[in-house]
């Protein structure tokens, strides 16, 4: 039963698909022009020294399709700074997000930890993460460019700011939330604090902790490509805006396909470590 | 007092009300003590603070007054010379049956090698007759599996004392039977010292060698002492067989359906002595059953310690 669901569905995504397709087709057509309009169009375009098919509206499925195949068939090609594969930009991207995400953990795994352990904490850091968490991590980027001095160092501090919060809070309320019986457990076998956080706390908030860096994870993949657009130079996020200032709407699209790929990727595999982490009981 | 292996003295809780005021106490003034190797039973209705003794036994709750002496030592803490089986188990969920006997184990023995851990946890799983699921994981576990896991856990350090705060509460009759005989077998086989809390009364009956009893809370107190008088090797099967099992039964129910309640104004609170609580033995009287509320004279013929 659950297969055949599951191949139904399938059928149902793959014609939704096709009816997407066909209708994107069907709406890019190329309208019929007049003869006159033509003529001035193609003088417009001998003016501009360009080929009159350039200049057509929105890309059809056929031009973005012919975009993926370029792109997909060379992604590591290096013709200097304006034109990367698309493997080398998204591995950019990939590791600015890496190195903030990083970087994040090492700050907000232990320091969930003191505050979920803590009421005091709880209580007198409570305001400050209140406030700070709701500030788009893009706010930060000129006060990052201005102190950092270094527009490379400024993206990887928007993708910590941003990824520190889910994780913080998630850790700080999955440790706080550790069922009272296992750390009286813990309690009443004399365990030391290392082996009851490491063998006790952490792998009972284990799953809520993996929540917030999959939440996480999801808001540094939205915002890196706003922070490279701001940024530039390497990354998907410029690669959008270099090719929106080059009119070149099908890469465009193919980069946004591009960049939802990678994102579902990045929480398919943190969906993954989750199921690794989660206990029945 | 302290010729006693356990002794508690002056114990009372006062939980803060709502508003942050000390409110009633739960219990005050208990003072009992434990013999080694002695089996105890603690019944009374919910709200008389029967899991708070345990818990400042366990070393988990501080006492608001008084205190407990345990082999000449105060109890200041949790220790790993208190075993605790927990009313819901409290197994914890992301290690095997083996894990989490192996996590006490080393605990008490951290300088052990892994195989010495391993051989250790498994002779006390086999005891609870758990040798075949020692790789599983608790969820995969029955109710009563799961709860002999908690057994075999608190075993497994062996401790001076053991606690178990109402450890077959979740179980079905059938069950709880079985794990009943089974614990009485290793207790009996360990010579451990037992503190229980149980609503059971048949329970009590089997396990205990003696019965608290508590009256209501707030303001609970002890309001006697029940020995159980019938031979030390009876069984769940025979015990109904005995004479002494249905008074020393109908005194137990009795006093939790009628006098628990009305112990406060009664006379017998009158003459309540906190620190000698009236030891009885409900067993040994020949006939009828003990009335408490209009009988402080006929009753007194039981009471041993007055």
């Amino acid at each position: 039963m659950k297969t055949t669901l599951t191949f139904r569905a399938a059928v149902l995504s793959l014609f939704i698909f096709a009816m997407f397709i066909g209708t994107w087709h069907l709406a890019t057509q190329a309208p019929k022009e007049s003869a006159a309009a033509q003529a001035v169009n193609a003088e417009y375009a001998e003016l501009m020294g360009k080929g009159a098919e350039k200049t057509g509206g929105f890309p059809s499925p056929e031009k973005v399709g012919s975009a993926f195949v370029k792109y997909l068939s060379d992604p590591f090609y290096d013709n200097g700074p304006n034109d990367k594969g698309i493997g080398i930009q998204v591995g950019y991207s990939l590791l600015r997000v890496g190195t903030g995400f990083l970087l994040a953990m090492l700050f907000a795994l232990p320091l969930g930890f003191v505050i979920g352990m803590s009421p005091l904490m709880t209580k007198a850091l409570n305001p400050f993460i209140q406030i700070l968490k709701p500030i788009s991590p893009l706010a930060w980027m000129p006060l990052a460019l201005y102190t950092l001095k270094d527009s490379e160092v400024s993206g990887i501090f928007v993708i910590f700011i941003c990824s520190l919060w889910p994780m913080l809070i998630n850790t700080a309320f999955g440790v706080a939330g550790v069922r009272r019986d296992w750390i009286n457990v813990a309690r009443t076998l004399e365990v030391n604090p290392l082996r009851k956080a490491f063998l006790v706390i952490l792998p009972a908030a284990a799953p809520t902790i993996l929540t917030g860096m999959r939440i996480s994870m999801g808001i540094a993949w939205i915002v890196i490509v706003a922070a490279e657009m701001l940024v530039g130079g390497t990354g998907i996020g410029y690669f959008v805006w270099n090719e929106w200032n080059n009119l070149a709407l099908p890469n465009v699209i193919f980069a946004i396909t591009m960049i939802g790929l990678v994102g579902m990727a990045l929480d398919l595999g943190f969906g993954t470590l989750q199921k690794f982490v989660t206990y029945r009981e | 007092m302290t010729a006693h292996f356990l002794s508690v003295e002056g114990l009372s809780k006062i939980y803060p009300t709502a508003d942050g005021k000390p409110g009633t106490p739960v219990f005050e003034d208990i003072h009992f003590a434990i013999e080694r190797g002695e089996f105890i039973c603690i019944i009374g209705h919910s709200g008389c603070g029967k899991t708070t003794i345990l818990n400042v036994l366990a070393g988990l709750e501080e006492a608001s007054a008084g205190g407990a002496i345990m082999d000449d030592r105060e109890i200041d803490g949790p220790s790993l010379d208190r075993g605790v089986v927990f009313q819901g188990h409290a197994l914890m969920p992301w290690m095997t049956v083996l894990g989490n006997v192996a996590f006490a184990t080393k605990s008490r023995w951290p300088d052990w090698s892994k195989a010495q851990i391993e051989e250790h946890c498994t002779t006390y799983l086999e005891m609870v007759g758990l040798g075949h699921a020692i790789h599983k994981k608790p969820a995969e576990l029955s109710g009563g599996m799961k709860q002999r896991v908690g057994i075999a856990r608190a075993f497994a350090i062996e401790p001076k004392m053991l606690l178990l705060d109402e450890p077959f509460g979740a179980l079905d009759a059938l069950t709880r039977g079985t794990i009943q005989d089974e614990l009485l077998k290793i207790v009996r086989a360990t010579q451990q010292t037992v503190f229980m809390i149980t609503h059971d009364v048949d329970e009590a009956i089997l396990l205990a060698d003696k019965v608290i009893l508590m009256s209501n809370g707030p303001l609970a107190k002890i309001a006697e002492i029940v020995e159980i008088t019938m031979p030390r090797d009876r069984t769940r099967a025979e015990m109904h067989h005995d004479p002494q099992f249905y008074r020393i039964r109908n005194h137990l129910v009795d006093f939790l359906v009628n006098r628990s309640k009305s112990y406060a104004g009664s006379d017998a609170a009158q003459l309540h002595d906190a620190k000698h609580p009236p030891v009885v033995r409900p067993g040994l009287v020949p006939d009828g059953t003990p009335s408490g509320d209009n009988g402080g004279r006929p009753v007194l013929k039981q009471v041993v310690n007055q």
